[in-house]
């Protein structure tokens, strides 16, 4: 069984043709080639996987293709306008909060959703926007560090 | 190893009467809501149903509202839906509570409390919850509704009182008419994506009307009659002292009957209820 699935990938409007219970982020992955979402866990665990879909966060690697089907969704690729980076990304870079890279697509993600979410979040606001990814490298905290520094940097740029 | 995409089929009906339709065939489908817990058993290789129904896309289940003397909730309302509601901090508030230590952002985003009923697991985090708030089920099939009362609800590891053909389509409890006091604690592997190893979810209205369920201690989440019966005797003798909870305690750990599973053993269940319920009736006693 295949299904159409519809639905706007960082913008552009996209079809695939592909089995409904294929998962979200094989579809991102293989049928659209943007490789930037990663899988760590495949069960929901890690967060590599995280894109945004309808403007919420979700673990794309839980989502079948069928019920992303008329959403909006945003990867790792949509989050840079061109070449300038977002403010988290930037901050990332600048803080040494990206090692293997393993994680940070989704950390990213889950990054810019949180600052959309809560302007200038504190310490426990961060761990907590960010307790569903996992990283290996880092230890986190300068990880905690970009997030701040990209929190400033937001509040700063009009 | 993970299941085959191929090997199952999804279905996205676009209203509530073409999926109970569906159900009603009784060819034994799978419904899938935000899909937290199903896509788990897919990537698993566990998921054993071919045909699946994706109820994802039915708005008609989502919404809070309080309706008559009731606060109703939408079978398809998120954890994320649950902790930025008003309605659900004012008149259910240990539910709120509930849904802010579940899992992760990204999982309360799918997650939802019609799923995480259905699923029926003893380590569950809303059904303690929902049991202090004494609520309600409502059942939909092809061939009518029913509410059903949510402590009747599971009748033993992963079983329920809902049949095959049938639809959580909404929960309801009764609006929070006078001061409530309440307790929510769970305690797992860590504080977040983990599941409970032990929880414990308590409310105290009008003074001595006490309601305390535990969550992953037994079989499925249980109301903890004799410890309600104790609290609320001592609550209403104003005898509350130090002495009287350390009594209602060991009572409490004694019938709570914690078990040994892959998630932890009966002793440690034992010691966190025994903390946790410490915790929970000292909290009421200021
Ligand atoms: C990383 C991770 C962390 C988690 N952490 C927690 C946690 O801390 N606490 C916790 O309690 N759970 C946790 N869970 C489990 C899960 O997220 C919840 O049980 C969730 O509420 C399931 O809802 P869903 O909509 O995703 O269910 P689905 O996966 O779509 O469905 C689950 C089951 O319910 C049935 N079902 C769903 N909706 C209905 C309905 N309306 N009527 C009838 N049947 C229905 C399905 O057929 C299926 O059997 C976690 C899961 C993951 C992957
Ligand atoms: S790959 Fe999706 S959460 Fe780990
Ligand atoms: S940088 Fe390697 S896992 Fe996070």
């Amino acid at each position: 069984m295949k299904s159409q699935v519809r639905c706007s990938v960082n913008g552009a409007a996209c079809s695939f043709e592909v089995p409904p219970m294929a998962r979200l982020l094989d579809v991102l992955r293989e049928e659209a080639n943007l490789t930037g979402t990663k899988e760590g866990c495949g069960e929901g665990e890690c967060g590599a996987c995280t894109v945004i879909m309808d403007g919420r966060i979700v673990n794309s690697c839980l989502v079948p293709a069928l019920q992303a089907d008329g959403s909006t969704i945003t990867t790792i690729e949509g989050i840079a306008k061109g070449n300038v980076l977002h403010a988290v990304q930037a901050a990332f870079i600048s803080h040494g909060g990206a090692q293997c890279g393993m994680c940070t697509p989704g950390m990213v993600i889950a990054a810019v959703d949180l600052l959309t979410r809560v302007v200038n979040p504190d310490e426990n606001q961060i761990r907590e926007g960010l307790a569903g990814n996992i990283c290996r490298c880092t230890g986190y905290t300068k990880i905690f560090d970009a997030v701040r520094e990209a929190a400033r940097l937001l509040a700063s740029t009009p | 190893m993970r299941g085959d995409a191929h090997a199952h089929t999804l279905v996205a009906p676009a209203d509530l009467d073409s999926a109970l339709a569906l159900l009603a065939d009784n060819k034994g489908h799978r419904v899938l809501a935000g899909g937290t817990d199903v896509m788990v058993a897919f990537e698993r290789g566990l998921l054993r149903d071919a045909r699946l129904i994706s109820i994802w896309q039915l708005d008609e289940l989502r919404g809070i509202a309080t309706v008559g003397r009731h606060l109703t909730i939408g079978a398809l309302t998120t954890y994320t839906d649950l902790i930025e509601s008003s309605l659900v901090a004012e008149h259910a508030p240990t539910l709120a509570a509930a849904a802010r230590d579940t899992a992760a952002v990204a999982i309360r985003n799918r997650g939802t409390i019609g799923g995480n009923i259905a699923n029926a697991s003893p380590a569950a985090d809303l059904p303690p919850a929902l049991l202090v708030h004494d609520c309600e089920v409502e059942l939909r099939s092809a061939s009518g509704a029913r509410w059903v009362d949510y402590a009747g609800f599971h009748t033993g590891y992963k079983t329920t009182v809902m049949r095959p053909d049938e639809l959580i389509v909404r929960v309801r409890v009764p609006l929070v008419d006078a001061p409530m006091r309440h307790f929510y604690r769970k305690v797992g592997t860590r504080r977040a994506q983990a599941i409970s190893k032990v929880c414990i979810s308590a409310s105290v209205r009008r003074g001595h009307d006490v309601r305390i369920a535990f969550g992953s201690v037994a079989p499925t989440v249980v109301r903890a009659r004799i410890v309600e019966r104790e609290l609320a005797s001592a609550l209403a003798a104003g005898l509350l002292s130090t002495e009287a909870v350390s009594r209602i305690v060991a009572l409490g750990v004694a019938e709570a009957r914690p078990i040994d599973d892959i998630r932890s053993t009966a002793e440690y269940r034992g010691r966190v209820t025994r903390n946790l319920l410490r915790e929970c009736l000292m909290s009421f006693v200021a």
